[in-house]
């Protein structure tokens, strides 16, 4: 496997722009007795140049934020400065256009369509807004020997491991060039030796200056391929904190606490 | 993202043979039983289509070609005072019995035609001169005469068998459309037919008549109404009449109808339940698609192609194989199967209410779907 990565003489540093901010985001489902709050307040910033873990336990709300940060949940209360645009300001068809032209999405469960080929699935974006197909297939083409798949364009996702087919979801998150690239659980489907190959893509490949990444994981194995990472529970953020340098130990630890505080007003619980 | 929405069509190929299937079926279903009805009706009036002339003329309450209720004799003369006819001809129309050599019956339609023009002659002859039919004892039967009083050994040029006792010479067969009721027809001239006919105070069954050229045909029918006080119909208006009368008395519209139905709502069942499926199926690939920014509009666009697209396949299966059926039957002359391009745009038509009904379930449980389903 050959993936492109990017010059090490040329680290990234996140800026202190912030390509997401979330503020006072409250978010509840059901009515009455069964009204659950999911997002009690949540106040986050994600840094342009920054790839940032969402963690904590199960039910805690990491994808329910996810899914009002992508705009395709609308939240209570609250407001989502999303690249610069009050997102919860927008309607739901201009929520969609932005959708499409700022972000880029990578799911757990891949969610490629299995009759299109590896490089039409990557090429899906790219149609969505309208580039021929043949140009879309081009750089669909490019897009996947970027992620280490360039001898496998016409491949059905039938025909390729579960690692692959991560790899080709995230080329095609990637391949229309997003500012934001929103990843739900991107390892959970995966072997340990695949989840490492699939992040290690996501902090290489996916990550960039004016681009920032959001990735929700519970996989300890991989906090390392983060920038910092902000711990959810309860629907509360309790804590963000840098990300440690090496991989830690898979048993030893399967939350944040014990990583040093991160700097920033958002690190507040 | 036609082109995706074509490979998801294609691509899930349980799904998409299912969808042919249903679809073929039912066009397949609704062309055939539509095709064996239309036929029918062409038979039903076979007997005036056969004679192809411009006016008919008979007793007011007529109700269908069949149903002979004879006039006087003075009506001929009477029909060809009415200004505006060219020429009124008489015509007998029965049904008698005619024994073989061999001792078998059989029932035949007798047409007598006038002997002077033989208005009303076949069209088409297979053997023999119709011009014969002015000698003594002279007879045309037609082609289904041949196949149902036992076969060309049987009935030539030259056989010769009874008709009440009365002797008559086949001198030709006659390439004719088939008749409804499916009994042979036999061709005489007026004043041999009245001989072979049970004696009757009244033996003229028709008046045939043609209006003058530059006259409307409508416009002189009518005269003969209001002159004779007698019943005037075109030819198509009385094929038409013919047509109603068969509806009405008999179960043939109500069993094509129900059959035609059904296989428009077994159609519609099968394919909008796959289709349903096809789309429920795949809701995550659509609430990807979603979240990805594809606009609801553009998602059921995808939808209708889809449907539209099996859908326009699915009907020139199943026309062909109602096609290759008729082809089959027809060859053998056992149904009537008439294919007629009103019968195929209304099963096109029917199609297309089954691919959007199809499609718009479809569409209207995508509208449903929360983007936000990708993540759980």
């Amino acid at each position: 496997m050959e993936i492109e990565t990017r010059d090490e003489s040329e680290p990234i540093a996140p800026s202190h722009a912030a390509a997401v901010k979330v503020r006072g985001v409250i978010k509840s489902f059901g009515r009455g007795d069964a009204k659950v709050t999911v997002l009690r307040g949540i106040d986050l910033d994600v840094r342009l140049g920054e790839l940032l873990l969402l963690v904590g336990e199960s039910g805690g709300g990491k994808t329910t934020l996810l899914s009002a940060i992508a705009g395709i949940l609308e939240i209570d209360e609250g407001e989502l400065d999303i690249l610069g645009v009050p997102l919860h300001a927008l309607s739901g068809a201009r929520k969609t256009r932005f959708r499409g032209e700022t972000m880029g999405f990578v799911f757990q469960q891949f969610n490629l369509l299995p009759a299109l080929t590896a490089a039409e699935n990557v090429a899906v974006p790219l149609l969505i807004a309208g580039t021929s197909r043949a140009d879309a297939l081009q750089r669909a083409q490019a897009m996947l020997t970027r992620v280490g798949l360039g001898d496998r364009t016409e491949f059905l996702p039938a025909n390729l491991s579960g690692g692959q087919q991560q790899r080709v979801a995230i080329a095609r998150a990637l391949v229309a060039e997003p500012r934001l690239l929103i990843c739900d659980e991107p390892t959970a489907a995966l072997d340990g030796e695949n989840g490492q190959k699939v992040m290690a893509i996501l902090r290489d490949v996916g990550r960039a200056p004016d681009r920032a990444v959001i990735v929700v994981t519970h996989d300890s194995r991989v906090f390392h391929y983060g920038d910092r990472i902000a711990e959810l529970t309860d629907g509360r953020i309790v804590g963000i904190r840098a990300a440690p340098t090496a991989p830690l130990h898979p048993l030893g630890m399967t939350g944040v606490r014990g990583l040093p505080e991160a700097a920033g007003p958002e690190a507040q619980p | 993202m036609n082109y995706v929405a074509l490979k998801m069509l294609f691509g899930d190929r349980a799904k998409y043979l299912m969808l042919l299937c249903g679809l073929s079926f039912a066009v397949m279903l609704i062309v055939q039983q539509g095709s064996i009805f239309w036929g029918l009706m062409i038979w039903s009036q076979s007997g005036i289509s056969n004679l192809n002339v411009q006016i008919w003329v008979a007793d007011p309450n007529i109700s269908q070609v069949e149903e002979v209720k004879p006039v006087a004799d003075t009506s001929v003369q009477r029909v060809r005072t009415v200004p505006g006819v060219e020429w009124a001809v008489p015509l007998f129309k029965g049904v008698v019995r005619a024994r073989l050599t061999n001792g078998e019956y059989h029932r035949i339609s007798l047409v007598g035609l006038d002997s002077a023009t033989l208005i009303g002659r076949p069209a088409l002859m297979h053997k023999g001169r119709i011009e014969d039919l002015r000698t003594p004892d002279a007879v045309v039967v037609d082609q289904w005469a041949v196949e149902r009083m036992g076969g060309p050994d049987v009935i030539k040029v030259g056989t010769v068998f009874e008709i009440n006792d009365k002797k008559a010479r086949v001198v030709g067969i006659a390439n004719i459309q088939k008749d409804f009721q499916n009994i042979p027809a036999v061709y005489s001239t007026f004043e041999r037919a009245i001989i072979y006919a049970p004696p009757e105070r009244r033996v003229l069954s028709y008046v045939l008549a043609k209006a003058k050229d530059g006259e409307p045909v409508e416009e002189v029918t009518r005269r003969i109404r209001e002159q004779t006080g007698l019943g005037a119909f075109t030819q198509e208006e009385f094929g038409w009449k013919t047509i109603q009368w068969v509806l009405k008395n008999t179960g043939i519209g109500i069993n094509f109808g129900t059959t035609i139905v059904l296989g428009f709502i077994v159609g519609m069942a099968i394919a909008g339940q796959t289709f349903y499926l096809f789309t429920v199926e795949n809701l995550k690939q659509f609430g990807a698609l979603k979240a990805m920014g594809t606009s609801t509009f553009t998602l059921a666009r995808m939808i209708i192609l889809q449907a539209f697209t099996v859908g326009v396949i699915g009907y020139g299966v199943g026309i062909g194989l109602a096609t290759l059926f008729g082809a089959v039957t027809a060859s053998e002359g056992q149904l009537p199967f008439v294919e007629t391009w009103p019968l195929l745009t209304l099963v096109f038509g029917s199609l297309l209410a089954i691919c959007t009904f199809s499609a718009t379930i479809s569409i209207i449980k995508l509208a449903k779907v929360e983007p936000a389903i990708v993540f759980r």
